[in-house]
């Protein structure tokens, strides 16, 4: 009787599962396509690294709290798989097994079972004093803790009626069970044992297939999602944005969920809610209308309600029938003030475990908004027309371009005659501070003997900006000028000064069929340094130093230690690190087209910080991009009676050259 | 009825160099824009088709290149463009090109009556501020310049109010239909194109009409028909600046050693 009764709740529950898993990642498929399973080996490493081994869940607070009770689910998925077999044939039981094999899988259980229990309770008193972040205290997640415990109870309840009715041996091998034994022996239970163990039994089978039914339609869909979708990471640079073809008819962004890509809508099924992307965005902890959670959860909601209709129908008669992705009212959809405010900082994608890639769909949502509808802040209608008629930010004359170095005699790039084209960037060409950097940074070049030339007038703008914000057109425009320049110049080897003209270079432009060796000054400053052509004598100028990493140099290029190696042979001393720094170094608000756009809401990111900076009483705060540089300065003026400088490395690589290696025309 | 925004291409005057040999513009290779005060003018004209149904009409007179301006117009959602273009045209003074636009004004008006015509205040190249008061009057339009506002239309009684943004004061003027409006930055802030209407627009088909189609005696176009011509560009002399004090060490002395100069040139009083 009772086992039929559990086969056919067993089975209404797998049916029910399936078809649940089955209505919701079905809609996943009214995404794009796009190719998510090239290396599979790498791919398998990546899984095997971050998701089995948890690698991102446990480098940060409380992350050893899931780690426990993922390691112990793996462990346990053993123990509940012997609890169904056995459910639909009694006979069949690790009993079965060699007792050492049994007596360890035994042990084993119970360690994972008390271990779960612990890290539970640990999980709900850490939701309920210090929630990660504000509404993080929901039902959903309550509920699912305490079914989770309920599960651990009564598997140790069930052990322990079991060895009280001497079913199964009670020796060390079962720790926790035989304390349950006792603890059961002791009450009026005692006498009913058969009962109890029923209880407990079916408390087991019916709070296991809940947890199986509920799965599908909690944020704990991450169980199935999770593993798959650091699978399906992006093996390449997130940040450099897919490229769009511009065909008359075609769409551009993303106003709704069958723009983006299946992974895409994937990433919105994986995520565990758990708030470290928030934690982690300069914007969403300064006070803007960017949250980057909440961008994912919009697009799951919007998914949730459009997908159905996504599927049958087809282009604009789907994005007329369904709600937008864009909005600022109806749930489901995402602010433009809040995809205005990404600093394209990647601190979001580098903080989530599950490798769930916010910053892509925020680009293509911008796309929408600029190539669509031409709807964008007011100050970029400027940045895009300047862009796009003197190829700079500000408007200036392409004549200009060159003026800074009138005094210095460079020479132009020419292929063969000079190794190295020097791209200098716009704010190293054109705003004021940041000449200053590029002056220094040819004193460095000429001190090291390094053979290389610039474009002068010729140079163009490399497009970041408009690419991060969106306009991806203009973009097209701006990098297929520099490429068909750069092929016909014949240049290989590309040294600049700005990390965004270095991704721009190194990644985006390989889209355009051009591989360049891109250097960021840091990186071919260390690379001199370390084979003796430069030789550093340590400057006392600069004193006590904080190195404020680049997102578009670290996150997004990985470089870190370059820097941090010029610094110390520059300055004579190590490097004051910020509690935030590489990976999880905040942003300085100017990355993504933010440079060019009024910050409106919240506290100013650049202030933020500066203070973060001048914790560490710094004499200087080193940076090694001119936006880093141009926010620096600007943060600091805010702040009253400091006297705190900011240098580029190249500046203080330049103050640290032995005076007699200066080439005589400068010194 | 039409909204016609006449539009002229310009060379970026911020890259503008004047050739010391022939005192001519040196054109080679420099970008041409739209002239910003016409962009506003543009804008208002596709406000008007969006919010009183006009149809947008861009009309521009210039060399055969002009077409690019023009293309950008469509871009931005004009329903119609059309290039005035014919060698007899060149060399016009600005009665001439006004005797050019009006015509082509007139000859849009046989297929459809013209509301408004809209310029810019002036172009950022000539800065004469005349072509558009040249075209109302060859029209007998009334004329509403430097007006920085529309406050109503009337279609019904065909009138329109409208204010001029003057020296320290405005003023609000109600003019009976058609008008010839200039107008300035201040009216509107210019829309940006979508990708589709630029790659719809790269197909479109930007109009040309030569003197063939206007039919205007050769002696009141182009040069024949301009009394002006220019004699002389030059730049004017500058004096070479110097470098006082040092700003970067001593931000606080160079800066008054600037108040000084400034003080002492007549710049600044004290």
């Amino acid at each position: 009787m009772q086992q039929t009764l559990f086969i056919a709740m067993l089975t209404v529950s797998l049916a029910g599962f399936a078809f649940s898993c089955y209505r919701r990642l079905a809609l996943v498929t009214v995404g794009s396509s796009e190719d998510r399973f090239d290396r599979p080996l790498d791919r398998l490493k990546e899984m095997l690294i971050y998701a089995v081994g948890q690698k991102r869940v446990v480098s940060r607070p409380f992350g050893l709290n899931h780690g426990v009770i993922f390691w112990a689910f793996l462990a346990l998925a053993l123990a509940n798989l012997e609890f169904l077999v056995s459910g639909i044939f009694p006979a069949v039981s690790f009993a079965l097994l060699p007792a050492t094999v049994h007596g360890a899988l035994l042990f084993l259980f119970d360690i994972c079972s008390v271990a779960t229990l612990f890290a539970v309770v640990v999980a709900a008193v850490h939701r309920t004093v210090q929630p990660p972040f504000d509404g993080a205290r929901t039902l959903e997640a309550y509920i699912i803790l305490a079914m989770i415990a309920t599960l651990m109870l009564a598997y140790l309840g069930l052990n322990g009626v079991r060895i009280a009715q001497g079913m199964l041996p009670a020796t060390t091998a079962t720790p926790v069970s035989a304390l349950a034994a006792s603890l059961i022996r002791a009450t009026p239970a005692a006498t009913q044992l058969e009962t109890t163990g029923n209880v407990f039994w079916w408390i087991h089978a019916v709070v296991l297939l809940g947890f199986m039914n509920f799965l599908p339609y909690s944020k704990h869909m991450h169980i199935l999602t999770a593993i798959p979708n650091v699978f399906l990471r992006t093996m390449g640079e997130s940040n450099t944005q897919e490229r769009e073809s511009f065909l008359e008819g075609n769409r551009f962004g993303a106003a709704t969920v069958d723009r983006l890509s299946w992974k895409d809508l994937l990433d919105s099924f994986s995520c565990t809610e758990c708030g470290r992307c928030q934690q982690s965005c300069p914007a969403s902890s300064t006070g803007k209308a960017l949250n980057p959670r909440e961008v994912i959860h919009a697009i799951k909601e919007n998914l949730l309600r459009n997908g159905a209709v996504m599927d049958k129908l087809a282009g604009d008669l789907a994005a007329e029938r369904t709600i937008s992705l864009i909005g600022n009212e109806t749930k489901g959809s995402i602010k433009p003030a809040a995809l205005w405010s990404c600093t394209s900082c990647g601190a979001c994608m580098e903080a989530c475990p599950v490798f769930i890639e916010h910053l892509p769909k925020i680009v293509k949502m911008r796309r929408h908004l600029v190539q669509m509808d031409a709807s964008f802040p007011e100050e970029l209608l400027n940045l895009f027309e300047n862009m796009e008629q003197r190829s700079n930010p500000w408007g200036m004359a392409p004549a200009e371009r060159s003026k800074w170095s009138s005094q210095l005699n460079l020479r132009p790039f020419e292929a063969g005659e000079t190794e190295y084209l020097l791209f200098v960037g716009c704010s190293g060409a054109f705003d004021a501070r940041n000449k200053q950097v590029s002056v220094a940074l040819t004193r460095v070049l000429d001190a090291a003997g390094v053979s290389y030339g610039v474009l002068g007038k010729d140079e163009k703008c490399c497009g970041d900006s408009v690419r991060r914000l969106g306009n991806e057109y203009l973009f097209d425009q701006m990098a297929k000028a520099t490429v068909e320049q750069f092929v016909a110049k014949g240049v290989t080897k590309v040294i600049t000064q700005c990390p965004h003209c270095f991704t721009t270079l190194k990644n985006d432009y390989r889209q355009y069929g051009l591989e360049l060796e891109v250097m960021h000054h840091s990186q071919l400053i260390d690379e001199l340094v370390a084979a003796g052509r430069l030789t550093l004598s340590g400057t006392a100028e600069i004193g006590r130093t904080v190195f404020h990493d680049s997102c578009y140099l670290g996150r997004h290029n990985n470089v870190y230690q370059a820097p941090r190696e010029v610094l110390r042979m520059a300055a004579g001393q190590e490097v004051v690190e910020m509690g935030r720094s590489r990976e999880n170094a905040l942003c300085c608000g100017a990355g993504g087209g933010r440079m060019w756009l009024e910050e409106h809401e919240g506290t100013p990111i650049n202030r933020s910080r500066v203070q973060e900076a001048l914790a560490h009483k710094p004499e200087t705060i080193c940076v090694s991009c001119p936006f880093c540089m141009t926010m620096f300065e600007d943060g600091i003026k805010d702040v009253t009676g400091v006297t705190t400088q900011v240098k580029d490395i190249a500046e203080v690589t330049a103050l640290s050259l032995q005076q007699s290696l200066l080439p005589p025309s400068i010194s | 009825m039409l909204v016609v925004a006449c539009v002229k291409q310009v060379p970026d005057t911020t890259q503008v160099q004047i050739d010391p040999a022939t005192n001519t513009l040196i054109r080679d290779g420099i970008p041409f824009i739209i002239n910003p005060y016409d962009s506003h003018a543009l804008e208002e004209s596709l406000r008007l088709k969006d919010s009183h149904g006009f149809k947008a009409v861009a009309l521009s007179m210039g060399p055969p290149n002009a077409e690019a301006t023009l293309r950008k117009a469509l871009a931005l959602g004009v329903d119609r463009s059309i290039l005035l273009s014919d060698r007899v045209f060149g060399g016009a003074d600005t009665l001439s090109t006004s005797n050019v636009i009006a015509a082509a004004i007139r000859k849009l008006g046989e297929q459809e009556e013209v509301g408004i015509v809209l310029c810019g205040k002036q172009t950022i190249d000539g800065d004469t501020a005349q072509v558009g008061p040249g075209i109302a009057v060859r029209l007998g339009y009334s004329q509403l310049t430097l007006v920085d506002r529309i406050e109503k239309i009337d279609l019904v009684q065909k009138t329109i109010v409208v204010r001029r943004k003057l020296e320290g004061r405005y003023e609000v003027v109600e003019a009976r239909l058609p008008v010839m409006i200039t107008v300035v930055r201040e009216l509107n802030r210019p829309r940006y194109p979508t990708v589709p209407m630029r790659l719809s627009s790269a197909k479109a088909q930007v109009e040309c009409w030569s003197n063939e189609q206007l039919q205007l005696d050769v002696n009141s176009v182009g040069l024949k028909g301009s009394p002006t011509w220019v004699s002389r560009i030059f730049s004017p002399e500058r004096k070479e600046g110097e470098i006082i004090g040092d700003g970067m060490n001593d931000p606080v002395g160079a800066a008054n050693l600037l108040l000084d100069k400034l003080i002492e040139g007549d710049v600044l009083a004290v």
